[in-house]
């Protein structure tokens, strides 16, 4: 197959055409001809985005997500990897059930997902999962996660960060400490205090940061800091990555934009863990994400079928679809306020997570000999959230009703369109 | 008047202060010889009550006859809720079965705004207590009882030194009563050991001490709050007689009340621990009173939610 993309903008403002074959990018120039052309009228063309902190559901709750319906939300939020966090059922803890999901990615076709293992056999936090079986099977995986579960013994932490050294691996933290967070329901702080919801304290977050970052220090292994909500855990990393240690961090688009008084009114569609923090928290993680502090965004994207949001708050489902609006949201937050241009966005959600992974075909420069895994973006038009018209199986998005800016137009995932003006490509056409 | 009365917040003090001038005068009429009002006749009030509570449930029901109302009580045990049957589902049962205001009582914070909010049902929503958020009649009928007790304090509690002591951070009578009675101008302290204090408390409009004794003597109302003795099992006190001794109400802190002072206490007690049975039966103790005079703040409260005719109409007639 091949094809070119004519009036493509690049970064650096320059339009170019560029000429993709068998997956490959063959040519960047102007007035290139090759097979089939798509216009792409002057649209910014960047690296598909990556994401390494997806929930997709299958295998166990296919009605909330499947690898499928998730891939193809990723697709239409301009992703063309994502990463399937090990808490479905049963759970991501073995070379069988992360072969099945890198498989079903594969089937599926709408963009690269590579599962992420769990750390302790059924996310029990007791005992190691068969870290080495899942590194060696066919999805190759290297990111190791309790996430949802915090590997809260410090002890087996410490293991699991010395183990997968073998493979150049990295575990990925899940930073809530369960004993300061039983029962828990939001941040805690002024507003929790007068809505009478237990609190999450800051602390909860910041106690494991600090403990991780010195036990990857003392092993020489690499961490990973998911979803960081507190301005407490910006410092921490950065006094960690001041000692250089190999640490890097995360941030959700809904945490850079949203605050705890949209709990206010008990909408368990704000409920996420971590909690939505305070303003400060919200400006200090933009700061971090914005002098690299903070390495990536992830999106947490955590769908939850319509009866585990459609009751009161406390038996609600913590979690929020996001895949859909990451960009636009990230863009609203740190690109309108000046705080990062799209250079600074690209590395965030492109090419600084494809490095984390060692996702090696995605996160790529846009020349000759990379793998064709694009998205088109325009940059000049305004979109507004309209949960039905989500891709995403589950309708629990934070953002319902907002104006959004940006909206992502064509995605290419090794060389095949799967997303063309906003459509899902489906079937064989793709 | 409002639709539903969830949260004090939802009231201005000038609306409150109408709540209990309406039971002002409905405590006129329970003194004559027809204790009983049309207004409500034919109306439908539902006790929806997921959480044990003979005591608020029975005030409701009996605030609802008064006004002539018919009542269904609906109470999770043995009922459909226990076989997992959802808020959602079980009210719109009741919104289907013609209900024209839900009493709801839950573990849940924020769960009578929920049943507001959510599109779920149209009936009116009174919230009977929702987990550790609020529980706005308890309130009224505190504010109504202090308001008997002190004849100069009419629609304005300015001066009145108000202590509410114990469990805070669980309390959803604290709150409530924290937001009514600043708000009608009284100057409240919270009086708990730290554990039970939430760390959010600097916003509340509210003085904190650590110390009973200090704060007893200049009070003239001390609210006594109950206290779980399973507190204890998480470590938020040592033991129950570490509490007891610290901020339980024994003989000598009552006799250093001042003269006019009273002690109130949203029941039920624990006599013994927070409160010992000379200062609960004192005098001073105005606990019964708070019981008979929630039942005419859930009458006006009804009242004015369903939108009786006027009421000194009524009186007249």
């Amino acid at each position: 197959m091949e094809f070119t993309i004519t009036n493509a903008r690049l970064l650096d403002g320059s339009i170019v055409d560029v000429a993709v074959k068998d997956g490959l990018i063959t040519k960047v120039g102007s007035d290139l001809n090759e097979g089939r052309k798509i216009d792409a009228a002057k649209n910014l063309l960047i690296p598909g985005l990556v994401d390494l902190h997806t929930h997709l559901r299958e295998p166990g709750r296919e009605d909330s997500e499947t690898v499928a319906t998730g891939s193809m939300a990723a697709a239409k939020g301009g992703f063309t990897a994502i990463s399937a966090m090990a808490n479905t059922f049963p759970v991501a803890d073995t070379a069988g059930v992360v072969e099945q999901v890198y498989r079903l990615g594969q089937e599926a076709g709408y963009c690269d997902v590579f599962p992420i293992g769990a750390v302790t056999q059924g996310l029990g936090g007791k005992n190691l999962a068969e870290l080495g079986a899942m590194a060696n099977s066919k999805a190759k995986v290297r990111i190791f996660s309790d996430d949802g579960k915090c590997v809260s013994d410090p002890l087996l932490m410490r293991r699991a960060l010395e183990y997968v050294k073998t493979f150049n691996g990295i575990i990925a933290q899940h930073a809530q400490e369960p004993a300061l967070t039983v029962d828990s329901q939001m941040n805690e702080g002024i507003v929790s205090s007068k809505l009478g919801l237990a609190g999450w304290p800051a602390v909860a977050e910041e106690a494991i940061i600090a403990r991780d970052i010195l036990l990857a220090e003392h092993v020489g292994s690499r961490l990973h800091i998911c979803h960081l909500t507190t301005a407490g855990g910006v410092d921490l990393v950065r006094f960690a990555k001041s000692r250089g240690i190999n640490v890097t961090a995360e941030v959700t688009p809904h945490h850079l934009l949203l605050t705890e008084d949209l709990v206010q009114n008990y909408d368990p569609v704000f409920k996420v863990n971590p909690p939505l923090r305070t303003e400060k928290d919200v400006l200090a993680l933009r700061k971090g994400l914005a002098d690299g502090t903070i390495d990536i965004v992830g999106t947490d994207h955590a769908p939850h079928p319509t009866e585990d949001k459609d009751c009161e708050w406390q038996s609600a489902a913590f979690g929020m679809v996001g895949l859909e609006t990451a960009l636009s949201v990230v863009v609203k937050s740190m690109i309108e306020t000046k705080l990062m241009n799209w250079n600074d966005l690209v590395d965030r959600m492109s090419i600084a997570p494809a490095k984390i992974a060692g996702y090696a075909n995605h996160g790529n420069r846009i020349e000759v000999g990379a793998n064709a895994n694009l998205t088109i973006i325009n940059t000049s038009s305004e979109w507004v959230v309209d949960r039905n018209k989500l891709a995403s199986k589950s309708k629990n998005t934070p953002f319902e009703g907002m104006k959004l800016p940006v909206q992502v137009l064509h995605t290419f995932l090794n060389g095949k369109q799967v997303l063309a003006s906003g459509e899902i490509v489906k079937g064989e056409s793709k | 008047m409002k639709k539903h009365l969830l949260s004090i917040n939802d009231l201005s003090a000038q609306e409150a202060v109408e709540i209990l001038n309406t039971a002002s005068e409905l405590a006129k009429i329970s003194d004559g010889p027809m204790k009983k009002l049309p207004t409500l006749r034919g109306r439908t009030v539902v006790n929806l009550f997921f959480e044990d509570s003979t005591r608020t449930r029975i005030s409701f029901e009996s605030a609802a006859k008064r006004l002539s109302a018919d009542v269904i009580n609906f109470s999770a045990k043995g009922s459909s809720v226990s076989k997992g049957e959802s808020l959602k589902d079980t009210a719109q049962t009741l919104q289907a079965m013609g209900a024209d205001a839900v009493v709801i009582r839950h573990g849940a914070s924020g769960a009578a705004q929920r049943l507001a909010d959510s599109g779920w049902i149209s009936a009116s929503v009174i919230n009977a207590g929702d987990g550790t958020h609020e529980h706005p009649t308890q309130a009224l009928l505190d504010a109504y009882t202090i308001r008997s007790k002190f004849p100069d304090l009419t629609n304005n509690f300015s001066g009145l030194r108000v202590a509410i002591v114990g469990d805070i951070l669980h309390s959803r009578v604290a709150r409530s009563n924290v937001l009514l009675l600043t708000k009608l101008g009284a100057t409240v302290t919270l009086v708990a050991p730290p554990t039970l204090i939430p760390v959010g408390v600097t916003d509340w409009n509210v003085k904190v001490s650590y110390d009973l004794d200090s704060v007893i003597k200049d009070v003239d109302v001390l609210m006594m709050l109950r206290v779980q003795s399973e507190r204890m099992l998480n470590s938020f006190f040592p033991s129950e007689r570490e509490y007891s001794r610290g901020y339980g109400l024994d003989s000598m802190r009552l006799d250093s009340l001042k003269t006019n002072s009273i002690v109130m206490h949203p029941g039920p007690m624990n006599r013994g621990l927070e409160i010992s049975a000379e200062s609960a039966d004192s005098h001073k103790s105005v606990v019964l009173a708070q019981v008979s005079n929630g039942v005419l703040i859930r009458m006006a409260v009804l009242y004015q939610l369903l939108g009786g005719a006027a009421l000194a109409g009524e009186v007249g007639a």
